[in-house]
């Protein structure tokens, strides 16, 4: 180590191959530790789940191989069938809706220059800080058979219009999905918000003396500009929809009958109630595999559009 | 770079693939299930085992409950000193969840609560994880201390394919009942006695609802409030032999007969004619009884759980009755026992454990359990209040545990019959399933389990 960097240049062969072996070496014992972390929490989790999907177990005896038979039960079993619909549904009010609300909102806020705009903007993003599970609970007692949004109904004379919504055959899927758009709506916005912040005033400017209105000045500017955002927001927000469980377990347990059960529902329920981690396991892995699929086309599509 | 990147990480996952393909097939940890314990001298005498320790897991976390296992713990500790007993308490929820990986553990506790339910209990006989408890039953006289009656809902065969019979896997504290709560005030303004019999029970509903009552109450939104209703309603009209091997799981019966259509039916109509509160599938179950503390309902079915709630909030205006069939009678009703007591099959010290089980199910622990405000399983009509609905309560349980038939929770009898029943009763409930169609979802659960067994 004393020797001058320009001997070390100098010297033979095998002394300046272990050092570029050391150099090779170095980054990966940099992400070890991060790494192993990863691999103990969700690699090997991970590796295990797609593991146990190919035995029919019910956690406690011996498991029988079945290969890929709790897959092709996804296709065969009502219930499950019934439960990815009800997830890809679910998209619409978790991803969709607070998008195009989001979006509508963000930039009447950005254009109007309203003031006390930072109220309004902690104002929508706080239901995303409270608990999932208070929010089913506060909406539990909306709609219920006597609750507000009956009691609304009836007194602007709409007593034909007021039911049980959770109880609804028809009615419990949408009624739970606007609590999800509810939710999303605020995180949207203040995504979005802060992309129409960098637009540069300029362009409005020149828009509107090439007599753009308020209209052209959404589909022109504001929506192309806030295109990563927008990314991101149907990125997360889709996740969200697809892995939605506490909102199901506290309002409605799938109920009624199986209407508004999903999959992340299911996976609990076999694994811990009725025993059978098997179909469980498959259950999770094809929801994961789905989500993984359904953001890469999201990426892509917005990445091809740029 | 990135070539070598991704064949580093390609053996990496290649190598958890295969370090996960070549560990063995879930469960084959589990131990093989163990012969029943026979020829071991069984030793009652606790104080001569030494210092040890009791590893127990219960669900006994509200109030009474929590009182009651205290204090019962403490008068165990202080009897043998040489024992202290490490007790590890979470809800009921909570305990059906971790259980199944404590039981399957290293580190397994001695005496587990463990749910009856074939999901449960069930699993863990046909697993081996339980010890029958037959020879200490025989040395402690269990089969003498409890009725027949009760004691089936913790008997499995040692496979754990029957349910109800075979051998003892462990003894309740506490007994349950499911009945029909009133309104004194309401029957009184409705010129109403209190009806003797299902019969009568049926046109005080009718009453009711021609005064302008809500007859019935029931918060379903958490599906299974509504086979508190039903298990009644098939208890006057289905023969008790049926519905046991129906609950139970066991084969022999069929849900598919006139008389499960025409409780189903029962049930349908109901709520098709407005006995009920509106929309019961969107109601909560806590809310339902609310309502009859407001003097919004006249009955409420339900279990004997929700006795000292309503009580603490009606006193003496709430009352607990059993319709029976036939007037005077022991009436049939769903109900059963709190979650029994068992051994766990790691357990260092089974002597020890059943004696445990032992103490805390003698006479003076049901005196305990009567002072704490929970139900005794035995001699439950005297340790019953003066007055009240827990009296009502403790008179009924009595009554229909030894004149009349207790029968099983219906999701008992499979592991995912708790579901089938829930979803089904809502359609029911809804219109959504006719009574055909109804008794057809349950038969399909219930024969496939015991065909595929």
């Amino acid at each position: 180590m004393r020797a001058s960097p320009k001997e070390s240049r100098t010297t033979g062969a095998p002394r300046n191959a272990s050092g570029r072996r050391g150099h090779a070496a170095t980054p990966y014992l940099f992400i070890a530790p991060a790494f192993i972390l990863y691999a103990a929490f969700m690699l090997y989790p991970l590796a295990r789940s797609v593991h146990l999907s190919l035995f029919a177990w019910d956690g406690l005896t011996l498991a029988t191989f079945v290969g890929f038979g709790n897959y092709t039960e996804l296709f065969t079993d009502d219930r499950l069938r019934a439960a990815f619909g009800h997830a890809l549904a679910f998209i619409i009010f978790f991803a969709v809706i607070p998008c195009g609300i989001g979006l509508v909102l963000a930039a009447v806020l950005t254009r109007s220059k309203a003031r006390g705009l930072s109220l309004f903007r902690t104002l929508v993003f706080l239901p995303q800080v409270i608990a999932m599970v208070v929010v089913s609970v506060a909406f539990k007692q909306i709609y219920a058979p006597d609750g507000l949004l009956n009691s609304a109904l009836r007194s602007i004379g709409l007593d034909s219009l007021t039911r049980a919504w959770l109880g609804d055959y028809v009615f419990s899927l949408p009624a739970v999905g606007l609590i999800g758009s509810w939710v999303s709506t605020g995180l949207v916005t203040v995504l979005l918000l802060a992309g129409m912040a960098k637009i540069p005033t300029e362009l409005f400017e020149a828009a509107r003396l090439d007599g753009a209105g308020a209209v052209r000045e959404f589909i022109f500017i504001i929506v192309p500009s806030v295109r990563a955002e927008l990314t991101v927001a149907l990125t997360l927000t889709i996740v969200a929809s697809l892995k939605t469980f506490d909102l199901i377990y506290m309002t409605t347990a799938g109920g009624p009958g199986s209407s508004t059960t999903v999959p992340s529902y299911e996976v609990y329920r076999r694994a811990f109630e009725t025993g059978q981690v098997g179909s469980a396991a498959a259950i999770g892995v094809t929801l994961s595999i789905i989500i993984f699929l359904i953001t890469l086309a999201v990426n892509r599509i917005s990445e091809r559009g740029a | 770079m990135f070539p070598r990147g991704k064949t580093f990480t390609g053996t990496l996952i290649a190598a958890a693939l295969a370090l996960t393909l070549a560990a063995c097939t879930p469960g084959s940890e589990a131990p093989a299930p163990s012969a029943p314990a026979t020829g071991a001298a069984i030793n009652k005498d606790v104080a001569s085992m030494g210092d040890v320790t009791l590893t127990v897991w219960d669900q006994e976390v509200r109030g009474g409950q929590n009182e009651q296992m205290t204090k019962l713990n403490a008068a165990f500790e202080a009897k043998y000193p040489n024992v202290s007993i490490k007790r590890n308490s979470q809800s009921f929820e909570d305990l059906g969840k971790t259980l199944r990986l404590a039981l399957s553990g290293t580190d397994a506790p001695d005496v587990v609560q463990a749910n009856n339910a074939r999901n449960t209990m069930g699993a863990f006989v046909k697993a081996g994880q339980l010890l029958p408890l037959d020879g200490w039953a025989d040395a402690y006289g269990w089969n003498e201390r409890y009725p027949a009656s009760v004691l089936k809902y913790s008997q499995y065969s040692t496979d754990g394919t029957t349910f109800g019979s075979g051998s003892i896997y462990g003894l309740p504290q506490v007994g349950e009942i499911v009945g029909v709560f009133y309104s004194k005030k309401k029957l009184e303004s409705l010129d109403l006695t209190l009806p003797a019999d299902w019969a009568g029970f049926e046109s005080a509903i009718v009453t009711a609802k021609e005064a302008g009552e809500t007859p019935l109450l029931l918060g379903n939104i958490e599906k299974w409030p509504a086979g508190h209703v039903f298990g009644p309603i098939q208890g006057a009209k289905v023969p008790p032999e049926q519905i046991e091997k129906l609950g139970f799981g066991n084969a022999g019966a069929s849900w598919i007969t006139p008389e499960n259509q025409a409780a189903a039916q029962t049930l349908a109509d109901w709520n098709a004619k407005g006995y009920f509160n509106k929309g019961v599938n969107g109601t909560e179950y806590d809310a339902a009884w609310q309502k009859l503390t407001k003097g919004e309902g006249v009955f409420l079915m339900g279990g004997s759980w929700m006795a000292a709630d309503l009580a603490d909030a009606m006193g003496e205006d709430v009352g607990f009755f059993v319709p029976p069939a036939t007037a005077g009678d022991g009436a049939q009703t769903t109900g059963g026992t709190g979650l029994p007591f068992t051994v766990t099959a790691k357990t260092k010290n089974p002597d020890l454990a059943a004696a445990y089980i032992d103490f805390i199910t003698n006479d003076e622990a049901m005196g305990i359990l009567a002072d704490t405000g929970n139900l005794p399983v035995l001699n439950t009509s005297t340790y019953a209040p003066e007055t009240g609905a827990l009296k009502d309560v403790f008179t009924a349980f009595e009554s229909v545990t030894t004149d009349g038939v207790l029968l099983p929770y219906l999701d008992y009898a499979t592991p995912t019959m708790g579901d089938t029943l829930g979803d089904s009763l809502q359609g029911l409930l809804e219109g959504k399933l006719d009574a055909p169609a109804f008794t057809e979802a349950m038969e399909a659960d219930y024969a496939g389990f015991t065909q595929g067994k």
